[in-house]
């Protein structure tokens, strides 16, 4: 077996320094491959250099840990084991909650050696565990534990100040016209840098808002996430095919768009 | 008195049934002083003055209600079950006249008799028996209004205090934002082994920053120049953290440096600043401070080179200076005021501007 590897996701450096040197002193053998400073570091560098395990900080600017956390997971070559991940935070009772309902391992800051030693030998542990039987299973697991972590309590970014209001219509700005488009004209939602597309059969809109935000306001049994960054009406979907290599898309009623399911959410996509 | 603090703030219809009880108790205490005059009489009197009683309440406080509702809807400032007094008089007399002729029907109908009405009485009687027959709806209406009046102020008094010591918790809270704290102790652990002398002066930021955050909880006001130290302080102990992506720049003319200010009323807008205008940059940015006086005023401002408001964590951001505002009210009223603004340059980001009066 190869030396285990690892990639180091924190904002600040002291601190990614110091987690870096405690893992040095914990478990030698473990390789540090890349410290990055940000979730889009994380995810490409991730991505690139495949490590074993990832260490994510929660708040990091632009995407943060759990975004980035998701993006690896659903982007991660088929077939192949994801990396274990271990979530880092100072303090962030609504992430710690989640943490614990899916079973996800967690460091808090500052990093006491002691806790890092129990995290390094569970690390260890399931590294063991990974190499045995085939990948997919270990993938498997990890998608699940992915899940149950996105879909627990307290991690939506309205979470704090308890359930969101139901969302009736959209309203779209259009130059200086407001733009009302009832939800249930909505074919799709997809996420654009800081916008969101709406796509109804005739036309599509822009607002300003992220998928994030907008989620909690929308009916979970009507509209569907199906990856990252698409969310769609359920009864808008005509088809799903599943082609040679897994990956599974959607067809919709009435419009030609085809919409990608991640595997993160592909489950939810069986016959009856 | 204790019933009526304990008491939960039931529908108004709930109320008015159970006023409706108490009112047929009234009723049979009336009948009874009238029977006192008149031994023999007991049931008859009974059976005028308790529909008489009961109708007239019930026609006075469904009015009184109904005007109540009338009136609201023009002022939507009202009181939701008190329309006032004027409106009050109007109601209380045709609902004792409407009161009257009713239980009187009623009467008659269940004695047999057939007394005339109010109506059919000489003009003297027909006034001068609404004239009494208004006197307990008056002193029930004032006695209902007062006692109401009473629980409203009580529990006013009891909201406003519940207000104040929730503000000054949440004051504390964002002041001493738990990820903030643990997140500078992190780094301050790690310094101790790295860098002794940084982590001695980390460690005298936070606690002159401590020390002014419990102050400032315990209102009271300092100096411009101390709140400058103090978010100095601050911002000092955000770029041990942040490292090159936050830049700071103070500006505070000598002339305003002795101004009084309430402690630390800048730093949740510095905290937005950095929250939600710089942090989700990946490249951070800039934070300016600055005071200046115009004429009467004093304005501060806070400026950051970050998303923006338009961002989609703009959100989050209202609830420190909900806080500002609050504070800003509280100590000056309508003479200070808070603004957010983008910040109208090619650098981009927020501003936010507070004005005081410099003479408090």
């Amino acid at each position: 077996m190869n030396a285990p590897t690892a990639l180091i996701a924190e904002d600040e450096a002291l601190l990614a320094a110091h987690l870096q040197a405690e893992l040095a002193r914990l478990w030698p053998d473990l390789r540090v491959v890349a410290n990055v400073s940000h979730g889009a570091a994380a995810v490409e560098q991730s991505l690139a250099l495949r490590p074993d395990i990832v260490f994510l900080d929660i708040r990091m600017p632009g995407m943060d840990g759990l975004e980035a956390a998701q993006a690896i997971g659903e982007d991660w070559p088929e077939g192949e084991a994801p990396p274990l991940l271990v979530f880092v935070t100072a303090y962030d009772q609504y992430a710690l909650q989640a943490f614990d309902q899916a079973a996800v391992d967690y460091v808090l800051k500052p990093v006491q050696p002691e806790r890092l030693a129990q995290t390094c030998a569970r690390l260890r542990a399931a590294l063991a565990r990974r190499d045995t039987p085939d990948g997919s299973a270990a993938a498997e697991a990890a998608l699940s534990q992915l899940r149950a972590l996105l879909g627990a309590s307290g991690l939506g970014a309205t979470a704090p100040d308890g359930p969101a209001a139901r969302l009736n219509v959209i309203q779209a700005g259009v130059g200086a016209a407001i733009h009302m488009v009832p939800v249930q004209e909505v074919l799709y939602f997809e996420a654009a840098d800081k916008y969101v597309r709406v796509i109804t059969a005739e036309r599509e809109h822009l607002i300003r808002t992220s998928l994030r935000e907008l989620l909690p306001q929308l009916d979970p049994d009507r509209f569907w996430q199906v990856h990252r960054g698409t969310v769609v009406r359920a009864d808008a979907i005509a088809s799903a095919l599943r082609d040679e290599s897994g990956k599974l898309t959607l067809t919709l009623r009435g419009h030609g768009d085809k919409l990608t399911v991640s595997r993160l959410y592909a489950h939810r996509f069986k016959p009856m | 008195m204790t019933s009526t603090a304990r008491a939960l703030p039931a529908s108004p219809w709930r109320r008015f049934a159970w006023r409706g009880l108490k009112v047929l108790a009234i009723g049979v205490g009336i009948a009874l002083l009238f029977a006192l005059a008149a031994p023999p009489k007991l049931g008859v009197s009974m059976a005028y003055a308790l529909p008489i009683t009961f109708s007239c309440w019930f026609f006075i406080d469904a009015g009184r209600l109904l005007a109540a509702r009338w009136v609201q809807r023009r002022d939507p400032m009202a009181h939701p079950q008190w329309p006032g007094w004027p409106w009050m008089a109007g109601v209380l007399v045709v609902g004792t006249v409407l009161g009257y002729q009713t239980g009187h029907t009623v009467g008659n109908l269940v004695t047999g008799h057939n007394a005339p009405g109010l109506l059919f009485e000489g003009p003297v009687r027909a006034v001068s028996l609404v004239l009494f027959s208004l006197i307990p709806g008056v002193l029930a209406t004032y006695f209902f209004y007062t006692r109401s009046r009473l629980a409203t102020i009580a529990a006013q008094a009891q909201e406003a205090q519940r207000h104040a010591a929730q503000a000054q918790l949440r004051l504390l809270e964002s002041q001493l934002e738990p990820h903030m704290l643990f997140n500078t102790l992190a780094n301050l652990r790690v310094l101790i082994a790295l860098d002794p002398p940084r982590a001695q002066a980390m460690l005298d930021q936070l606690i002159a920053f401590l020390r002014a955050t419990l102050n400032a909880s315990r209102a009271g006001q300092h100096a411009l120049s101390a709140e400058f130290s103090r978010i100095a302080d601050y911002l000092a102990l955000m770029k041990v953290r942040m490292g090159e992506r936050l830049q700071t720049h103070l500006v505070l003319p000598d002339e305003l440096a002795s101004l009084p200010v309430p402690p630390l009323l800048l730093q949740p807008l510095v905290e937005n600043s950095i929250r939600h205008g710089l942090e989700p940059m990946v490249e951070g940015g800039r934070i300016e401070l600055d005071a200046s006086r115009e004429g009467d005023e004093l304005v501060l401002r806070v400026r950051d080179t970050g998303a923006g408001l338009s961002g989609p964590s703009a959100d989050g951001t209202h609830f420190g200076l909900q806080q500002v505002r609050e504070r800003l009210a509280t100590l000056y009223g309508e003479r200070a005021s808070l603004q957010l603004t983008a910040a109208g340059d090619s650098r981009g980001g927020t501003l936010a501007t507070i004005r005081l009066p410099v003479t408090p």
